[in-house]
């Protein structure tokens, strides 16, 4: 599994880029789901959002799940491409797969990528 | 609409050659391909009533394509149909979750009776009281059984039954002004329709999680407690398949901060006459006759899912309950009728509830049991389950692994292969085995869900064990096997993503229909 050092990572596996403001789920999140096949992004631009709000619901062949802000802020962009191509998050989860991107915000309770590595390994047995 | 001179492959006839056998993988043809202009089932009778004027003509459609097949043809295009479908009466169908116990057919002959039959839900009661009688009697043998004071019978299937209970559980807090309360507590190995009967009604879900011993987890569970819960939902035994060990502790900590207790029902074929969930201390249940008391279900429905609450909720029940509303002394009957709570949520359904489908079968099953035959059923249901568990479990990983109830959930995944539960699910169809439940609950990896019910003889559990132990080795030496199944069936293995990423509607989306 892959999770980027430049990134910050919640317990129920969404990332956050702090240079950026994006946020999105982690590369863990898609394997586990599986094919994805229906994203809704549940934000908009302009929205003021705090860490923890739901801002998608993400559904795949085996489940469906809410996305959770891993940080606050208020939303600058919305990847509107996502609900024609949901597959864009298991082929490019930090890259084209991003979701919301936030400014001016904080994170919540975040992981760096080496204890987000270390919780998804024990989640695994 | 489909033509009907349509280009679809006909199944050959006899004459044109030899016949593929019935595994070959034909296509049935509709029943508008198989229509011929002018083929007929039945002569209509000339016209016996006076004849009228017809509305005016731009009312009048001319293009109902109806198909046109002679009866023969029907009956043969059904029984096609039927023959690639496998049902509880096919084969065994270890569904976990759905209990799905074989139906006995006696319960057909019963909800077929001319006087249940031929009743209309508008009649006068006391053209009814037969009916009325068999309502009022479940309602009385629900209460028993669930230990509560009070059952209605409307809520038309599970998820509608726990719609049902939150808003009495609402309402109860409510005519209390107790109003601050907006939140549910569910755990993680709750069934989805919890969650979401909840979300329906605006109320916020706190998840908490499961222990390692698969209980729900009561740190989290007391952390969660507070004077803005409603109440929890629990499915008790969980999707696990095992009775929460602490479940009075569970109980006590809701209780204790002013929330109510639901059971979900789902699971009741565990405990018929064994512990009363309203003793325990759930103040609202539903049940699925349509599971535990072998009203038939799959495919849709339809479900039957009446609700019991204890006696602090029993005045906010929908409306009409059936109820005794004359004593009758030793020269008439007493008169059965209906009745309004004094603070009902109101109706949940248009007329009475699924009467004939759902109430007389189940009706039927309880009469037929008895109070001691109830308990065998869950008795066998428990053996069953463990028994299974206990001849597969060197053979798949069980990760909750203790005592099971009437269900049990292993991993469908092998140490270095790539073979999923997907995988195992659809190779057991190769074996003749509708598979379990999988990828549910949540909690475990690669789940299979594992619920034989108590119909089930010894050699029908050997012959699936066997199967599913023949899979995990052929998971190791033929593992394509298993990726390319089924390999038996009409049709093989379907390709669920692109049924659900490329949606194909027969209908328009509801903004189509905002202008009209």
């Amino acid at each position: 599994m892959n999770a980027p050092a430049n990134l910050k990572y919640t317990k129920s596996d969404e990332w956050f880029d702090p240079a950026t403001g994006a946020m999105g789920i982690s590369d863990y999140a898609q394997s586990q789901l599986s094919d994805i096949v229906f994203v809704e992004i549940l934000v908009e631009e302009g929205d003021t959002i705090e860490a923890g709000k739901a801002i998608a619901s993400v559904e795949s062949v085996k489940a469906s799940a809410e996305i959770y802000a891993p940080a606050g802020g208020k939303v600058t962009a919305v990847n509107k491409g996502l609900s024609d191509k949901p597959e864009t998050l298991n082929s490019d989860p930090y890259g084209a797969g991003w979701m919301v991107k936030v400014e001016g915000g904080a994170a919540g309770e975040t992981l760096d990528s080496a204890a987000y590595e270390k919780h998804c390994e024990e989640r695994s047995h | 609409m489909v033509n009907a001179a349509s280009t679809a492959k006909h199944r050959p006839s006899t004459g044109s050659g030899p016949v593929p056998p019935l595994s070959a993988k034909i296509v049935e043809p509709t029943v508008f391909d198989l229509s011929s202009p002018g083929r007929i089932g039945v002569t209509m009778p000339d016209p016996d009533v006076p004849e009228t004027t017809l509305p005016p003509r731009e009312l009048l459609r001319s293009d109902l394509p109806l198909p046109e097949l002679a009866e023969v043809d029907v009956v043969r295009h059904y029984m096609h149909l039927s023959s690639f479908n496998y049902s509880v009466d096919s084969g065994f169908y270890p569904l976990g979750s759905c209990t799905m116990k074989y139906n006995p057919k006696i319960n057909e002959d019963t909800c077929r009776l001319p006087g249940f039959l031929h009743t209309h839900p508008l009649q006068p009661i006391e053209t009814v009281q037969g009916n009325l009688l068999l309502m009022y009697t479940l309602q009385e043998w629900l209460k028993e059984i669930g230990g509560y004071a009070a059952v209605t019978l409307q809520p038309a299937a599970g998820a509608h039954g726990e719609f049902t209970g939150v808003l009495m559980m609402r309402a109860y807090h409510k005519s209390r002004g107790d109003t601050k309360r907006v939140k549910m507590i569910i755990p993680d190995s709750a069934h989805g329709t919890n969650p979401a009967s909840v979300g329906m009604m605006g109320l916020q879900v706190v998840q908490v999680p499961s222990d390692e011993r698969g209980n729900v987890d009561l740190k989290a569970l007391e952390a969660a407690c507070d004077n803005t819960v409603v109440g929890m939902m629990l499915t008790n035994p969980n999707t696990l398949g095992l009775f929460d060990e602490n479940i009075e502790k569970v109980i006590e900590l809701v209780h204790g901060c002013g929330g109510l207790m639901y059971g979900d029902g789902a699971n009741l074929n565990a405990l018929l006459g064994i512990v009363r969930p309203g003793d325990l201390g759930f103040d609202v249940m539903h049940f699925n006759l349509h599971k535990t008391f072998s009203v038939p279900h799959g495919g849709g429905g339809p479900g039957v899912g009446p609700v019991g609450v204890a006696a602090r909720l029993a005045d906010f029940l929908p409306e009409p309950l059936v109820g005794m509303i004359e004593e009758g002394d030793d020269d008439t009957a007493p008169l059965y009728g209906f009745l309004k709570p004094a603070k009902s949520i109101g109706r949940m359904k248009a007329f009475h509830g699924h009467f004939g489908g759902g109430f007389v079968r189940a009706f039927t099953y309880i009469a037929m049991h008895g109070p001691d035959g109830l308990k065998d059923i869950s008795q066998y249901a428990v053996l069953n389950a463990n028994y299974l568990l206990a001849r597969l479990r060197d053979t798949y990983r069980v990760p909750f692994d203790r005592i099971c109830m009437h269900e049990f959930v292993a991993e469908g995944r092998f140490e270095g292969s790539d073979v999923r539960a997907l995988d195992i699910a659809k190779r057991l169809i190769d074996y003749n085995f509708h598979p379990p439940t999988n990828y549910f609950p949540l909690i475990v990896h690669e789940a299979l869900m594992i619920e034989p019910t108590e119909t089930e003889n010894k050699d029908t559990l050997d012959a699936f064990t066997d199967a599913l132990i023949k899979i995990a080795e052929e998971a190791k030496t033929q593992p394509d096997l298993l990726h390319n199944a089924p390999s038996t069936t009409r049709f093989g293995r379907m390709d669920e993503v692109k049924a659900a990423r490329e949606l194909v509607l027969c209908c328009g989306l509801p903004e189509d229909y905002s202008n009209q």
